[in-house]
């Protein structure tokens, strides 16, 4: 993190799929424009947002480009907190399994590949909400 | 009556409110955001398998590929593309899409 300014804890909550509406794409590009200004970001995904991680997507039918591919970038980013309702994945038949697998490089640690995706329950959604600076949804 | 939903059954109620009204005999397809009503093991596939026995189900190939849920879909649901859409609105008497 930059010595220069406060840094402040941002969040930003996706709660749609993708592709149906913008907001999944929208939330994508701010969030890298964010990233460029060395904030503390998280990003939660819960109720239909969760279906933006779904990977093995083929866009070529609908027209539109797959746009999803950029969240295996976010850890290039310093973005490496990637929440995940749990809740929101099994009402929707999902597991861990069915999402990217993403992952971030921890300079501290020679550079080891850790994981991004934290499940969460309730009261650990709860909780990130309260401790946040700032909080973006879409 | 062909019923087209493009809603997430999970963000609104189109899916439910179609489910409630539909005769039998009639035909319901899934489209864009609404596809994700016909993934197996999910808060309603229960009611939309209750559905099947006297409507027909159908999901637009297209966006179940597009969202990386094809390989999810509940057995009994029929996959259509793009003309097989255009054929199920000539087939029909009607359409009625809950938007």
């Amino acid at each position: 993190m930059s010595d220069a300014g406060a840094t402040k804890k941002f969040l930003y909550i996706n709660r749609k799929a993708p592709y149906g509406t913008i907001y999944a794409w929208e939330s994508l590009e701010v969030v890298l424009i964010g990233a460029a200004f060395e904030q503390d970001v998280s990003l939660l995904f819960m109720d239909d947002g969760v279906y933006q991680l779904v990977k093995e997507m083929q866009t070529k039918g609908i027209g539109m480009k797959n746009f999803t591919a950029t969240y295996a970038a976010l850890g290039d980013y310093e973005v490496n907190k990637i929440y995940v309702d749990k809740d929101a994945l099994s009402q929707r038949g999902l597991a861990l399994d069915d999402l990217q697998h993403l992952i971030w490089e921890d300079e501290n640690e020679d550079w080891a590949e850790k994981d991004s995706i934290r499940l969460v329950g309730r009261d650990e959604i709860a909780d990130l909400l309260e401790e946040q600076d700032v909080i973006f949804n879409f | 009556m062909l019923h087209i939903v493009n809603k997430s059954p999970f963000m609104a109620g189109a899916l439910q409110s179609c489910l409630r009204v539909a005769k039998a005999g009639s035909t319901i397809l899934m489209i864009e955001d609404g596809i994700y009503g016909a993934i197996d093991g999910t808060a309603v596939s229960g009611q939309v398998k209750e559905a099947m026995g006297e409507i027909s189900i159908c999901a637009l190939s297209h966006d179940l590929e597009a969202r990386g849920v094809n390989g999810k879909v509940l057995d009994g649901i029929t996959r259509v593309d793009y003309d097989g859409f255009v054929d199920l609105v000539t087939a029909n008497d009607g359409v009625q899409s809950w938007l």
